[in-house]
């Protein structure tokens, strides 16, 4: 196997996300988009841990996962409290610091 | 793909690599369902469909312990987090004509570009590379020495994080 599909894959996942983190109204969707681009970030790590037979980029995608655990909490708690205070999600209503 | 199958050695690759290319392309194609679905449950079951697929690469690359960490805490306990946020912030989503913002055709340009930027990047920098033949699959327990061994200080600190962000969630999320 090419250490390369691995990458390949992954830069697919990582301009999906960043399409969908730009382009999606619904706050709920721009999370699951930032997810897309953390398991990417995590196919990488592991494929490089894997081409040079070292523990150190698996230790990293584990610590990725329990920060994109904690930010997946954050930002869903995020969204409802908008969702409470502007009766809804879409993120172009949101605009209170726009200048 | 065809020809990437005749030059890998026949033992392991072979089916390895068909198991890629099946995952490879539903990975795919769930991604991008995923950020183009109007209906944000279906894109939620896509998602689940992207995670799944990287769970199989973790295996692919001998990364078992990350496999299954993958499934419990992705497919396990984010997609559900994610369809209680769903389900709590839905009502007014309902019957949405255009799920993408106006500047949608700015976000696939930026996509384009960036993808193929990172395309020639890497087939520049890791054009014939290959994994390790005998890829043995990683022990749990040679994981676990590092992260409790040379990594425990910032395990302590990922784990501070996590006790921070639940406080947190909990202070943004209450009613007052």
């Amino acid at each position: 196997m090419y250490l390369n599909q691995f990458l390949m894959l992954a830069a697919v996942l990582f301009s999906v996300g960043v399409y969908g983190v730009i382009a999606r109204k619904n706050g709920v969707m721009v999370l699951m988009s930032i997810e897309l681009i953390l398991n990417a970030v995590n196919i990488n790590l592991v494929a490089f841990a894997a081409m040079n037979g070292a523990l150190a980029g698996q230790v990293f995608a584990l610590f990725v996962i329990a920060v994109a655990a904690a930010e997946v909490g954050v930002g869903l708690a995020i969204v409802l409290a908008i969702f409470r205070n502007y009766k809804t999600v879409d993120i172009d209503e949101v605009d209170l610091m726009k200048g | 793909m065809i020809h990437l199958l005749a030059e890998a050695s026949p033992s392991y690759a072979v089916p390895a690599n068909i198991a890629f290319g099946i995952t490879a392309v539903l990975m795919t194609y769930s991604a991008i369902r995923v950020v183009t679905a109007s209906n944000v449950v279906h894109a939620a079951a896509f998602l689940v469909v992207v995670l799944a697929g990287v769970a199989v690469n973790f295996i692919l690359l001998g990364a078992e312990f990350l496999a299954i960490t993958q499934v419990l805490v992705y497919i396990g306990a984010i997609v559900v987090l994610f369809l209680f946020g769903i389900m709590l912030t839905k009502a007014p989503m309902e019957g949405e004509e255009r799920p993408a913002r106006d500047n949608w055709l700015l976000g696939a340009a930026s996509g384009l570009v960036f993808l193929g930027l990172l395309v020639y990047a890497l087939w520049d920098g890791f054009g014939k590379d290959k994994l390790p033949a005998d890829l043995a699959p990683t022990s749990t327990g040679a994981l676990s020495d590092a992260i409790f061994g040379s990594y425990l200080f910032p395990f302590e600190v990922v784990s501070l994080l996590l006790l921070a962000a639940l406080v947190g969630a909990i202070v943004i999320a209450r009613r007052d």
